[in-house]
């Protein structure tokens, strides 16, 4: 077994080497623009493209030209937030999230709020899901979007994304799903879950970094988006001068959605991850599920006062994400720093403010500052797991053994009634 | 963020961790911090003659906070009661290297030293007032 152990596998993921793979060639010979139309390069990079947007397209049970593509899940949130509003502002200005979105949804929303939007934020039960009638009563007749993700980062718990959807659609309101920690994990169906924009990205499945995509339903009902990047679609043909390019100020390729050359490469990646992934998630998804349950067992099962966070069981495959009583998350990263792991922790941060999502759950600031996050992935083994769960044991016995509030509980005081000196 | 060396050999070597009695004489206790700030410490000395002849602490924190207060307790050892109220968290910023994020852990550090020796104040005061009425004038 080799050192350090990646077991951070919702912050990004390595490249799948297959990926890599069909990827190379989109570098040096086939480095057409995918927008050149009048030469062969600009053919063979097209196909490349076309390819992977099918590929994408099938395993969201999409159509290929509801694709558009973006640099990321960040911009694709941006994408879907901002230019719905800009596009609908007169039927009305009424946003609807959660508290437990995705910083790149919670910012963009905090961004619209400032131009006069006004956003919702439900709160979300101790498993961390959001009661499906809350959002049907925060429909107002001014609401133009619901923004709800279908996996959280942090906690990996699921939404009811589908009952969701069927109240959007009842209502007449459009339907953004952030399902960058689910697409290629566990199954996605636009049309059975009902939404009408889905963001999800590359890196998080062993696709490359840089490049994401947003999901644009064309029918019932065909969504418009104002566009974020001008530049009248793709400029490659007609920058170069070449015959047809598209009229100013629609259609091009991304529909006018998203202007800027493709960047050919990353997006052949994101085809081969999906294609990979679709190939291999009934069996990956019963593996990476099976080591975090172990993973899960074997921590929880040797230690006292350890807690999960999230749902016990609509929770993504591969996450893990637990409390230690007594001990500080940051100092227990330090303890295994040869795995790398993240921390709801703010020990770092200038607020000092713990995990925002596990103190939407209810989680004490206490138990949010001693949680840690375990991101099983597609290249995590069995030998990882073994190891991980013994260097935690260990670090949480050496810290237990230096913490005074360990010391204070086994002495009977009730850490509740203690008057602290709150800094 | 990487760690100093200094912190890290704290963190993996903590000098003088652990307690002493409360009520034990000549010891004065400090607890600061909360836990919902993510840091508590505990600091104790133990006086003889008004010098600190040993010290000892217990931290609830991160890896800045347990060697902040690691190194306190060093820093404690063999010095005078008003000595060990000149020690500044600046002090233990430029030992531990710590970079800005964590100098509230320094300055909880100093918070604990203050606390303990107060504490070791207050019960010297009391002890000796207990003494006063006790002996017959």
């Amino acid at each position: 077994m080799k050192l350090p152990i990646y077991m951070d596998n919702h912050s990004t993921t390595p490249c799948d080497p297959r990926v890599v793979d069909a990827m190379l060639p989109y570098f040096t010979e086939k480095f057409g623009n995918s927008a050149s139309r009048n030469h062969s390069f600009g053919w063979e990079a097209e196909e490349g493209v076309d390819q992977a947007r099918k590929h994408i397209a099938n395993l969201i049970h999409a159509d290929a030209k509801e694709i558009v593509f973006t640099s990321g899940a960040t911009e694709s949130d941006n994408l879907a937030l901002k230019g719905v509003v800009e596009m609908y502002k007169e039927k009305g200005d009424h946003i609807i999230t959660t508290s437990t979105e995705h910083r790149a949804v919670i910012d963009a929303a905090k961004s619209l709020e400032k131009k006069g939007v006004k956003v919702t934020y439900l709160p979300v039960d101790k498993t961390g899901r959001v009661d499906p009638d809350d959002v049907r009563n925060a429909i107002t007749d001014k609401t133009i979007l619901i923004s709800i993700m279908l996996a959280n980062n942090e906690i990996g718990t699921i939404h009811p994304i589908a009952e969701i959807g069927k109240i959007a659609k009842e209502k007449g309101v459009l339907f953004h799903c952030d399902a960058t920690q689910g697409v290629g994990k566990i199954p996605v169906d636009v049309q059975e879950l009902g939404v009408d924009l889905m963001s999800f990205t590359a890196h998080k499945i062993y696709g490359p970094k840089g490049i994401g995509a947003l999901y644009v339903r064309r029918k019932a009902p065909r969504v418009r988006l104002a566009p974020m990047i001008d530049g009248g679609g793709h400029e490659g043909g007609r920058r170069g001068g070449a015959r047809s390019g598209p009229p100013p100020g629609g259609g091009g390729h991304e529909r006018g959605m998203r202007s800027g050359t493709l960047p050919v490469p990353l997006v052949v990646g994101f085809g081969k991850a999906i294609e990979l992934c679709a190939q291999e998630m009934p069996e990956e998804s019963v593996r990476t599920m099976a080591l975090r349950d172990r993973l899960q067992d074997g921590i929880m099962g040797a230690m006292e006062e350890v807690y999960l966070n999230g749902h016990p069981t609509e929770r993504l495959p591969g996450n893990l994400n637990i409390s230690f009583a007594y001990v500080e998350g940051e100092a227990l990263l330090m303890g295994v720093k040869e795995i790398a792991l993240s921390s709801g922790s703010a020990c770092t941060s200038a607020t000092l403010e713990p995990s925002y999502v596990l103190r939407a759950l209810g989680v004490g600031s206490d138990l949010a500052h001693s949680s840690i996050r375990f991101g099983i992935g597609r290249f995590t083994t069995p030998e990882e797991v073994e190891y991980t769960i013994d260097r935690m044991i260990k670090a949480v016995n050496h810290l237990r053994e230096m913490s005074p509030l360990y010391e204070m509980a086994k002495e009977g005081v009730d850490l509740k009634t203690v008057q602290w000196a709150v800094h | 963020m990487a760690y100093s060396e200094k912190v890290i050999d704290h963190y993996n070597n903590p000098r003088n961790m652990g307690s002493f009695k409360k009520e034990e004489d000549g010891v004065g206790t400090g607890i600061v911090g909360a836990p919902e700030c993510g840091d508590v410490m505990k600091l104790q000395i133990k006086v003889e003659n008004d010098t600190i002849v040993d010290a000892k602490f217990k931290t609830f924190g991160c890896g800045s906070a347990i060697a902040s207060s690691s190194l306190a307790t060093e820093w404690l050892k063999g010095k005078t009661v008003d000595q060990a109220g000149q020690i500044k968290n600046t002090e233990i910023v430029q030992e531990l290297n710590l970079p800005p994020v964590k100098i509230h852990c320094s300055v909880l550090a100093e918070d604990a030293i203050k606390a303990a020796l107060n504490d070791y104040k207050k019960k010297a005061d009391t002890e000796g007032e207990t003494e006063a009425a006790a002996t017959p004038a």
